[in-house]
């Protein structure tokens, strides 16, 4: 590079005030992104990945926090700033997006207004001005008919067009460089797909360099020309992205890479196969093992599901007519078997996660049979339902609250047993240190509280709990989606683990496809509510039929740096909104059979 | 079997409860508040057996006399001992306080409990009687009530805990509401416990906190209706004293005799202080997650 430097950082350290003392949370990280370029900062959650990027911005409070160093934007170093020079610098020289698109906008203004404003001020342009340029930025960042949405509220758009406008509002300013914090991690696959192309597209039109902040090294590997791996507040390691996925030095960043599921990996493999083990200190990974064969085929399936059928009144009006309905799982029929993992994929809105709590009529379903361990499972009472409680149960998603905080450990993963009177206190103890041991954590943790675990053991404890009725169906609601890479292959393998000694069966609701790929017998796709695609896992990762199947597929990033560039040219349509009026007709779906057991919809 | 659902609770209790006491006596301000209420409750159980004057004799020798070392906090408008008067009032007013608190929250918070957990018409019937109740000026309730139960401190408390009671159904109403979408209590759901077990072992102490920080400000309104009341002739029942009454009574003097007011004043001003770094002390001890 001949000019200088876009961003220069220069040992930056950032400590926070703590009861006692100043607390070092990020040391000593040096880095530099030139002209055009895109530089990646990738970690796990604690890594000091989104704090290197607020300290840059001077974003943390400053009675609490210190940052040591020098950050130079343009040779200047804006450390030494003042807070009122430091303002005209963010926003104008430097601009950030952020995680959260639903709310980062005032929701009291519209959206044209909210752009416009920061032209009026920043800029001077008078409000015609201001308007035409915003409209120009809506253009830009590829919002349909920017002109006539100018004057439309933040919900009237939905989570990828926000995004999309946060920006468009970012380039008002035409900045010089970029930061982007997560700005995909909150979005579905198909439409990070969409922001991803957009920001290459935008940085190669504006020139203006990108700060890439995200835990997804499947996105690093596609949009970033250098990367920095973070872990536990340092810098382990910097080059160009080719290098360190290829070529990478440093342990944890081979540990890192070899956790996270690669989308196609599983080509060859017949059954499920566990994440390879790495030791963090050298780096070292232990072949992965493949599963052997869990699934009881033919005989009467454990849990199977006819025409299951969920809707959600909407209401409206004075007295609350019922004007409509969400359709969430229209029609939905499908087996599972003992041993045996079905996979419910499809991104958010579809129905996957109201289809799993359907099953287990934590939600009333509208209609449609559900039969499972011989219990018919729509029609039984308060005391069935119970009862039927002890042979499925679940998993949630996040594990910060899906344990009652006021609750020892202990007294959560006994009280199914104990409530269930399935046996004395004495051998409730019992069974839950044994639990303890099964799900890789220690028995004389019983007496702790949530509140002291980190999330993967918080979800092992989860894992304890429903494991406690000795249940043979488990439904896992996204249960590993919010876990970073390394303690997601852990508790994945964990999974696979007890599905082998146990012969649990999973339904596996996910929108992960590469974990899925990894984990899963059987596939179902799901759209609006129907489930589009079924089929082995092969059959439906190796040959999709349907078009939804397809895009889903091409939407996943995939950690391979020669990909990078990549343009998916994924349309801007969004998700299709699953309500209808109260008139509306299910239409009869036709479905063909591609090859054994894989059905896909036809019309 | 009945044995084994009491036996391992009652374990995990008592282990919450000495760690919540520790908790409680490693915070320097509740342990203040602690000392405080203390400090006002013995006086006022022993009042009977201290070496005080009667609190009702009046002597004509002795209207509106300073503070001296033969009446240590003065005399009031009759010439009654105001020390003395302290004491036997502290009685009244702290029953009043905490009582009728602890009926609001006995009442108030299943109420609330019922309406956020159930929701529909259960929670439309509760709601709107609560809006009702609410709409009344708290102390005009806690008067009609007073007044057609029939004067007396006993009344007066259960007056004023109906009247107190809306704010606690629409409080823990509230924190119910946004509890109850917690992933974890779909998962207690999902393991088939019951209404009963979700809502007294998995919401409750979960909503708990708000709820006592509200009660310690509530002793310190019903302290001062209770006062309003025994002006009315509704609560304590003259001569006996109570810290409001005599307030009541000193607000007339305040230019000639201002110890009259300042005596039961501070008392109610410390009493109040004493149950807000309790309760504050309290939510934090009760709390696992700080430590």
């Amino acid at each position: 590079m001949a000019d200088a430097p876009v961003l220069s950082v220069r040992n930056l350290t950032t400590s926070f005030r703590t009861g006692d003392g100043w607390k070092t949370v990020v040391r000593d990280v040096s880095f530099d992104v030139n002209t055009g370029e895109t530089v990646a900062i990738v970690g796990e959650s604690g890594s000091g990945k989104s704090v290197t990027s607020l300290s840059i911005m001077r974003l943390l409070s400053q009675g609490s926090s210190r940052i040591e160093g020098e950050v130079l934007l343009n040779g200047r170093n804006i450390l030494a700033l003042s807070e009122k020079e430091m303002r005209g610098v963010r926003g104008n020289d430097v601009a950030m997006i952020f995680q959260e698109p639903m709310t980062s906008l005032n929701p009291i203004f519209t959206i044209g207004r909210q752009i416009s404003e920061v032209l009026v001020r920043h800029k001077g342009m008078t409000a015609s001005q201001a308007r035409e340029e915003t409209v120009r930025l809506l253009e830009k960042v590829r919002i349909p008919n920017a002109s006539s949405r100018f004057d439309e509220y933040p919900h009237q758009f939905s989570g990828g067009m926000r995004q999309r406008v946060m920006i468009a509002m970012a380039l008002a300013s035409k900045p010089k460089l970029l930061i982007a914090d997560e700005p995909t991690t909150a979005l579905d696959v198909t439409i990070q797909g969409q922001i991803l192309d957009l920001i290459k597209v935008l940085q190669e039109e504006e020139g203006m360099s990108v700060l890439f902040i995200t835990h997804d090294m499947g996105v690093v590997a596609e949009i970033a020309d250098r990367t920095i791996v973070m872990y536990r507040g340092e810098q382990v390691e910097a080059g160009a992205t080719e290098d360190i996925f290829l070529r990478g030095k440093h342990p944890y960043t081979r540990a890192l890479l070899s956790a996270v599921p690669k989308l196609g990996s599983m080509k060859g493999h017949t059954w499920p196969t566990r994440f390879p083990v790495v030791d963090v200190t050298t780096g070292e990974a232990a072949e992965p093992v493949e599963a052997t064969d869990t699934v009881e085929k033919g005989k009467t399936p454990l849990l199977a599901v006819k025409n299951l059928v969920t809707r959600f009144p909407v209401r409206s009006g004075l007295f609350s007519r019922q004007t409509g309905a969400v359709h969430a799982v229209e029609n939905v029929s499908f087996d599972l078997f003992r041993g045996e993992t079905l996979a419910l994929v499809g991104e958010s809105g579809c129905g996957k996660s109201t289809t799993g709590r359907s099953i287990m009529r934590l939600i009333e379903p509208t209609g449609g049979e559900v039969s499972l361990d011989g219990y018919d499972v729509l029609r039984l009472d308060q005391v069935g339902l119970r009862n039927l409680r002890k042979s499925v149960q679940m998993i949630f998603q996040d594990p910060f609250s899906s344990l009652n905080p006021r609750m020892s450990v202990g007294a959560a993963i006994s009280e199914p047993f104990i409530k269930h009177k399935l046996g004395t206190a004495r051998q409730a103890k019992e069974k839950t240190a044994d639990l303890l041991t099964k799900v890789g954590l220690s028995p004389d943790m019983a007496d702790r509280y949530p509140h002291e675990f980190s999330g993967g053991q918080r979800q092992r404890i989860a894992i304890a709990r429903a494991l406690s009725l000795d249940p043979k169906v488990i439904v896992a609601d996204e249960s590993v989606s919010a876990l970073d890479v390394s303690i997601k292959a852990q508790v994945c393998n964990l999974l696979l683990d007890l599905q082998q000694s146990l012969d649990i069966a999973f339904l596996f609701i996910s929108h992960d496809m590469a974990v899925v790929e990894r984990v899963s017998h059987r596939v179902a796709v799901m759209y609006l509510g129907e489930i589009v695609e079924i089929g082995p896992r092969a059959a439906v990762f190796e040959n999709p039929q349907h078009p939804y199947t397809k895009k889903l597929m091409a939407a996943v990033p995939v950690p391979d740096p020669g990909r990078r560039g990549i343009r998916r040219g994924i349309s801007n349509d969004e998700l299709k909104s699953p309500i209808r009026g109260m008139d509306y007709k299910p239409p009869v779906r036709q479905y063909r059979e591609v090859s054994e057991g894989h059905v896909v919809q036809v019309a | 079997m009945t044995v084994i659902e009491q036996t391992a609770p009652t374990i995990a209790k008592s282990r919450e409860k000495s760690r919540a006491w520790r908790k409680m006596c490693a915070n320097r301000g509740s342990i203040v508040g602690m000392v405080i209420i203390l400090f006002f409750a013995i006086l006022a159980i022993a009042a009977p057996i201290l070496p005080i004057p009667d609190p009702v004799a009046t002597s004509w020798s002795a209207i509106r006399k300073a503070p001296s070392a033969a009446h240590w906090m003065g005399t009031d408008d009759l010439g009654r001992d105001i020390l003395s008067r302290m004491i036997w009032g502290a009685r009244a007013s702290l029953m009043a306080g905490v009582i009728s608190v602890a009926i609001a929250v006995a009442i108030g918070v299943p109420f609330g409990l019922l309406s956020g957990y159930f929701g529909g018409w259960v929670d439309q019937v509760i709601q709107r009687v609560t809006e009702a109740l609410l709409a009344m000026p708290f102390l005009i309730t806690a008067i009609a009530l007073a007044a057609f139960l029939g004067p007396s401190l006993t009344n007066a408390m259960i007056a004023i805990g109906l009247s107190a009671m809306p704010i606690f159904v629409r409080l823990t109403r509230g924190q119910v509401l946004a509890v109850k979408t917690e992933d974890y209590v779909e998962g207690a759901r999902s393991v088939g416990l019951g209404h009963v077990d979700i809502m007294t072992r998995y919401i409750l102490p979960n909503v708990f906190a708000p709820i006592i920080v509200q009660a310690t400000l509530t002793v310190a309104t019903a302290i001062i209706a209770e006062a309003s009341l025994s002006f009315l002739g509704l609560g304590q029942q003259a001569p006996a004293p109570s810290w409001g009454s005599m307030l009541n009574v000193a607000k007339n003097f305040l230019s000639q005799a201002p110890w009259m007011a300042m005596w039961p004043g501070a008392a109610i001003f410390l009493v109040v202080i004493g149950f807000n770094l309790l309760g504050d002390g309290l939510r934090d001890a009760l709390d696992p997650r700080e430590n």
